[in-house]
């Protein structure tokens, strides 16, 4: 018992930050129906940032751990949002209208070029950073010594993913961009005839979700404490398995995707073996596909009208 | 305030409108009336830039807008219920109006709701439903509301009766009649149910094949022996 709950606590601190990725991949699919492959990289980009700045702010001084978190947030987001930005301005707008195939193969391309930009750029070598919030509570002591814990770091992740998310929800249901984004999900051509900015409205999509893939990237830094330049790949191809298992295209669907993904490596690390955690995830991504091919969430692409 | 002037328009090789000459003035009704193919939503859209016309000229109010992206025509002044109504069906009434009023000015929102719900009853009994769930008229009033929402002072009209039953097709019609009277607003229509709209227009053109091959008052296209056995006779 005290053990499923110290995995169920893992689990869902690991699905808050893959849920974080999926949202991106979940809203770009909706909104021009690609799969944007380079959405992991962003998130790697991101855990960057956030590891250059913990050090530059270390050094200015700033070592009080609210406040450097913050800053590190804000800064990260800011950089991703204007990557995000531009390969949507430049890989992909160009591509608009030309067979589905095109903009994919631009994705993988402008994927690979960001991993090696960074590799270049930063080296191959995996970046450690000290850690930045330490502590935690137990929350049960068996007798044998095992005890649940649950650090502070984990609050932070968890909690922050809650209310980014009800935030994110918020925005998409009850503004005018949110809905905006909506119609023009459903019908850009519709949407421009309104005098949506239907080519503005796409690329805020992507800035949304390039800061919240940011933030999954600074929460990882902090979590592991290590990153390279390629724990875009993985963690990429976990979030979009979270966003098609939840059903892409769906706010809710990622968010919960993400969480399923989440608890299942969780569970399965520790029941069965670490190696085979991806091959556990992938296994039930099948078997849900196999009977609910619009993922848990998803709505059937044919609907009447 | 419409001016178009030898616009052509192709998607892909294939020309559909082969220069297209045609003014609507302020306050008018003006109907364009046709066979199935001729070019009818082409016109309408090229007028709202999605596709661009190949060349000729669209001025609004004086203005050129043959080359602005449609955003910036729609911003103008110019709403379009269009062809086949394309009401977002996953979002409600409410929303689907809402997002009418993506170019209105500040302030004016609830104004022009109340407005529309008072042409449309119907729409405030289903405010909170999708649009995917209305009926064929219901989806109609909704695509002209929306249209309404922005305030535009010309408003595109795509055959606003298809499909529908005829009961619907005179209270459309009727409320047509009502805003362009009391609100003066400027409606160009394009319509196969010839009659009706002929009825209802002060102007009408018919397009044939890409062209305008005819254009008078819509009393003098009713009497018009062409127009009577092309789009008349044989019952409406």
């Amino acid at each position: 018992m005290e053990y499923f709950l110290q995995q169920l606590i893992n689990g869902l601190t690991l699905g808050a930050i893959y849920g974080l990725i999926a949202i991106g991949y979940t809203m770009v699919y909706g909104i021009i129906g690609m799969i944007n492959f380079a959405h992991g990289e962003i998130y790697m980009i991101g855990a960057f940032v956030a590891v250059i700045a913990f050090i530059v702010l270390g050094l200015a001084g700033i070592t009080w751990a609210p406040a450097a978190i913050a800053l590190v947030l804000l800064l990260s987001m800011a950089f991703t949002a204007v990557y995000g930005w531009t390969v949507e301005r430049f890989a992909y707008r160009p591509l608009r209208g030309a067979p589905r195939l095109a903009p994919l193969i631009s994705a993988i391309g402008m994927s690979i070029l960001l991993q090696n930009y960074v590799q270049l750029l930063q080296g191959a070598r995996v970046k450690p950073i000290p850690p930045v919030v330490q502590g935690g509570f137990t929350i049960i002591e068996r007798a044998d010594g095992f005890a649940v814990n649950i650090s502070y770091l984990q609050i932070l992740i968890i909690l922050t993913t809650v209310a980014l998310m009800a935030g994110f929800t918020a925005l998409i249901n009850g503004t005018p961009l949110g809905r905006a984004q909506r119609a023009c999900e459903q019908d850009k051509k519709m949407a421009g005839l309104l005098g949506v900015d239907v080519d503005r409205t796409i690329s805020l999509t992507f800035v949304m979700g390039a800061a919240l893939a940011a933030v999954a990237g600074v929460m990882v830094t902090m979590y592991y404490g290590v990153i390279d330049f390629f724990i875009g790949f993985l963690a990429g191809v976990k979030a979009f398995t979270a966003a098609v298992l939840g059903g892409i295209g769906s706010l809710p669907g990622a968010m919960l995707g993400g969480l399923a993904i989440g608890l299942i490596e969780a569970f399965w690390s520790g029941y069965f073996s670490i190696e085979y955690k991806d091959v556990a995830a992938f296994s039930i991504l099948v078997l849900v596909l196999i009977f609910r091919p619009t993922g848990l969430l998803g709505r059937p692409e044919i609907e009447k009208v | 305030m419409l001016s178009i002037q030898g616009v052509r328009t192709f998607y892909g090789s294939i020309e559909a409108l082969k220069g297209v000459d045609l003014e609507v003035a302020e306050g008018e009704i003006v109907t364009l009336i046709g066979a199935n193919g001729a070019g009818k939503s082409t016109l309408l859209m090229t007028v709202c830039g999605s596709p661009q016309a190949r060349s000729g000229r669209i001025l609004f109010e004086g203005r050129e807008i043959t080359r602005l992206p449609t955003f910036e025509i729609v911003r103008r002044g110019i709403a379009q219920s269009p062809e086949g109504r394309r009401i977002f069906p996953r979002m409600t009434v409410l929303e689907n109006l809402q997002m009418g009023s993506v170019t209105a000015e500040p302030g004016s929102y609830a104004r022009e709701l109340e407005r529309v719900f008072e042409l449309f009853p119907r729409l405030k009994e289903r405010m909170h439903q999708r649009g995917g769930t209305l009926s064929g008229g219901e989806q109609q009033m909704l695509a002209i509301g929306r249209a309404l929402m922005s305030q535009p002072r010309l408003l595109l009209l795509d055959e606003p009766s298809l499909g529908l039953a005829p009961l619907v097709v005179r209270q459309i019609f009727s409320v047509i009649r009502d805003i362009n009277r009391e609100r003066g607003m400027t409606v160009f229509l394009v319509e196969q149910n010839a009659f009706h709209a002929l009825k209802l227009a002060h102007r009408g053109y018919v397009l044939v094949n890409g062209r305008v091959t005819l254009g008078g008052t819509g009393a003098e296209l009713l009497a018009n022996a062409e127009v009577r056995t092309a789009y008349l006779e044989g019952g409406h």
